[in-house]
């Protein structure tokens, strides 16, 4: 082989340096799921502005009082901003090489992540059975279901995220070298916990 | 060098079934070739409805199908065309073309890639089921509600296919990002990267950052249609025209989709049959972000008539986007301007395209004109706009570069006087399929009806519209032909048929499941050239000799080391060499 080899000790040729692969990948997922939340809200607020433009109460009437940061609500962003909290830890700890404080970060995160869900769903059967507001209440149960739905469809997909690393975590993967699997799951809980900020306050505060 | 283990796979591995194989590849280039030929196949499909149309559309009256079958004509034809032809197409050549271009082993996530691949048919399975409840979807490809608020299980099935292609396309957006920026051969900064590779990169972030918006458009219509919720229903206090800002939000990044590849697959072959550098290299990158980002502010020009969008930020940034397409028609005159041109097959099919893009391109900016949109809005101009980008556009610069590339994809060159023949079937078909559609829209023909009336002059363009389209048709006979033909034929292909520049041509026709051996230095954007008109006088054949080294693959004295091995991974940390984000050195 005659050709000039310039890089002999680089027989990819990847680029090894800057942020990692697989990282990268779930960093650039993650922003086309901004994007998808992004049309929700862009539905949310071009609704919002045109029943306004239109001299309609917005929420509609009837509906003025419905959506209320209640104890159920706040409740539920508490546990699940402190969850990102106690995800990092996780983070942190096998950063560090610990790998079972890393596990029972993560078992936290889980059990909070399910609580979280828990309450939505008790508080989805509140709203269905005592104030009969339910996805096809017009156009304002739509987005609210919708947005709310979408959002705790995408906690589900972390929680069993977490689930997966915690079960490598607990079966002795993991280093403080090797855990992208936990960073990029932590990155993920991360933009599902701002996603929530952002509905939690739309929805139950601005309206 | 016995001890050496780096290649562990190429003893232990048994041979697999071919069907089992192709099943559960997770080679770019196999994955590659399966998207180029499932797309071909819907591009018949499509075909066919669309000569069903102009069959129907030959003469005034309602001749062989009834209105409701016309409406599922056009729906499919466009979607299919569109979401099952031009994209996974495009996909598909990048698929095998990045990762040799880049000088990488394989794309940076494979399993995903197939994932992303095997979406593709069971999105057109959705589809095309509708056929089986009932009736497909009929509310036109673009889906406007209130219309596709309505109408049966059809349309529930087009909502599906379109979600799943659209995660098909974003995994696949994801995966080429991450491959052109982590996976690129040592040398090759940003500014050195083949034209085809910085297309498919500002491809595939328009549609990382479109498709999840038309995405949740199209989750609000099924939970509209499905479970009683009224985001395009007026009469529960919704929109039907949130529909078209979330749709066109989308709709336009994708017309760049589906056409930025083809201007990268252009601008590959032009200068290599011109034999010259790209004129204008930097200019060109610029112009294709500059398409890029303008992308994402026109949307609205689709919705001038809705009376709900500010139409002079719309229509200035519609004419905008002229001027970085046109620096493009400057980079390629620039290119051939006093180059010693070689007509072949591709260089052929790139000069078509640039031809009549130009047309479909000036097109546009007629719509950009608020007035004149206003009078054409929903008529045969539009359609023959759309026409000439796609057919004229994207079309062409699809058969350029299966032209160009169908050596190194299958170690065999296609026949040329056959393409001569199908160029010219396919130009003239084009034109006079397409041509008398601006004339007939001019005159206030609408689209998407069944019937027209007998106007004068009307019978004449329609007729002349449908003989074009059979041309078009007859034009695909020569190349069917053509690869039938060349595909019995023995693998005679050199590596570097067309003395081209850029590193696929570096490597075996076909390539080797791992790609490359060795790569060259990259110290341009023209790595080939380098080496063929290096300073120390060893001339020419220096691809040859590279080849003939890696074709012997069986036993080489010295292994060489696997790009795919962990090991690799390890120790290119220390290599340092690679001096990406150096592009101010690139000259």
């Amino acid at each position: 082989m005659n050709l000039p080899q310039v890089e002999q000790d680089d027989p990819g040729g990847h680029i090894s340096h800057g942020v990692n692969t697989a990282l990268l990948g779930m960093l650039l997922f993650i922003g086309s799921e901004v994007m998808f939340f992004a049309g929700l809200f862009g539905a949310y607020f071009n609704t919002r502005a045109a029943a306004q433009a239109m001299g309609q109460p917005w929420p509609p009437e009837g509906l003025q009082d419905v959506i209320e940061p209640t104890l159920v609500p706040i409740t539920a962003t508490v546990i699940l901003v402190l969850s990102s909290v106690v995800m990092q830890w996780g983070v942190w700890r096998i950063r560090k090489g610990d790998r079972t404080g890393m596990n029972r970060a993560l078992l936290l995160t889980l059990i909070m992540g399910i609580v979280f869900l828990s309450l939505q769903v008790y508080d989805y059967l509140t709203l269905v059975t005592e104030d009969g507001f339910g996805i096809n209440s017009g156009i304002y149960g739509s987005l609210f279901y919708t947005m709310t739905g979408f959002h705790g469809a995408h906690v589900f997909g972390g929680v069993v995220g977490i689930t997966v690393v915690l079960l490598r975590g607990l079966t002795g993967q993991f280093s403080a070298k090797h855990h992208i699997a936990v960073e990029a799951v932590s990155v993920y809980w991360h933009f599902v916990d701002i996603v929530w900020i952002g509905l939690f306050f739309t929805l139950y505060f601005l309206k | 060098m016995a001890t050496t283990t780096l290649a562990p796979r190429a003893t232990t591995y048994r041979g697999r079934a071919w069907i089992y194989e192709w099943l559960t590849t997770t080679d770019h280039k196999k994955i590659g070739a399966m998207y180029i030929t499932t797309a071909f196949l819907f591009f018949l499909l499509g075909g066919i409805f669309a000569l069903v149309i102009r069959s129907e559309l030959a003469v005034p009256g309602v001749q062989f199908v009834d209105p409701e079958t016309y409406n599922q004509l056009f729906t499919i034809h466009g979607t299919t065309m569109i979401f099952l032809f031009v994209m996974p197409m495009m996909t598909g050549l990048a698929n095998y073309i990045v990762p040799l271009q880049v000088g990488s082993a394989d794309m940076a996530f494979p399993r995903i890639n197939a994932l992303s691949f095997w979406m593709v048919p069971f999105g057109g399975l959705l589809l095309f089921s509708g056929y089986a409840v009932g009736g497909a979807a009929n509310a036109g490809w673009t889906g406007y509600a209130p219309l596709s608020e309505q109408g049966g299980a059809g349309i529930d099935l087009w909502i599906a296919s379109l979600v799943l292609l659209g995660m098909s396309s974003v995994l696949g957006a994801i995966n080429f990002i991450a491959t052109i920026f982590k996976m690129r051969a040592p040398g090759m900064t940003l500014m050195r990267m083949p034209m085809f590779v910085w297309n498919t990169l500002v491809t595939s972030v328009l549609l990382l950052f479109s498709i999840p918006v038309v995405t949740s458009g199209l989750m609000m219509l099924f939970i509209d249609r499905n479970y009683g919720a009224g985001f395009f229903d007026p009469s529960q206090g919704g929109n039907p025209i949130l529909w078209q800002h979330v749709f066109w939000f989308f709709g336009h990044p994708e017309v760049y989709i589906l056409i930025l590849p083809a201007f990268g697959i252009v601008t590959e072959i032009v200068p290599v049959f011109s034999r010259k550098p790209l004129f204008g290299y930097k200019a060109f990158v610029l112009a294709t972000a500059a398409i890029g980002a303008l992308g994402f502010t026109v949307w609205a020009h689709h919705m001038f008539t809705t009376g709900a969008v500010y139409l002079p930020f719309f229509s200035f940034f519609t004419f905008l986007i002229a001027v970085p397409t046109g620096i493009k028609f400057f980079n390629w005159l620039g290119t051939m301007w006093r180059g010693k041109l070689s007509i072949k097959s591709p260089m052929l099919f790139s000069l078509g395209f640039i031809a009549l893009f130009l047309i479909g391109g000036l097109d546009g900016a007629f719509l950009a004109v608020v007035p004149f949109d206003f009078h054409v809005q929903d008529t045969y101009w539009v359609v023959s706009h759309l026409h000439y980008v796609l057919v004229a556009g994207a079309v062409f610069g699809i058969f350029a570069g299966l032209f160009y590339w169908f050596p190194k994809i299958t170690g065999r060159m296609l026949d040329e006087r056959l393409a001569v023949w199908q160029f010219w079937l396919l130009f003239i078909g084009t034109n006079l399929a397409f041509f008398p559609m601006h004339l007939l829209g001019l005159d206030g023909m609408i689209r998407r009806i069944v019937d027209y009336a007998a106007n004068p002059g009307w019978t004449e363009l329609n007729f002349l519209s449908t003989i074009g389209a059979f041309m078009i048709a007859i034009s695909v006979v020569p190349f069917l032909w053509n690869v039938f033909i060349t595909l019995r034929k023995p693998r005679t292909a050199p590596d570097d048929p067309w003395d081209a520049y850029t590193l696929e041509w570096a490597t075996t026709s076909p390539p080797p499941s791992y790609n490359f051996d060795a790569l060259p230095p990259v110290r341009s954007e023209r790595p080939l050239f380098d080496l063929k008109h290096r300073a120390d006088g060893a001339h020419a054949a220096a691809v040859p000799a590279l080849a003939s080294t890696t074709q012997g693959e069986s036993t080489p004295g010295e292994p060489p080391a696997l790009p795919e091995s962990t090991e690799a991974h390890a120790t290119d940390a220390e290599a340092g060499t690679s001096e990406p984000g150096g592009e101010g050195k690139s000259k």
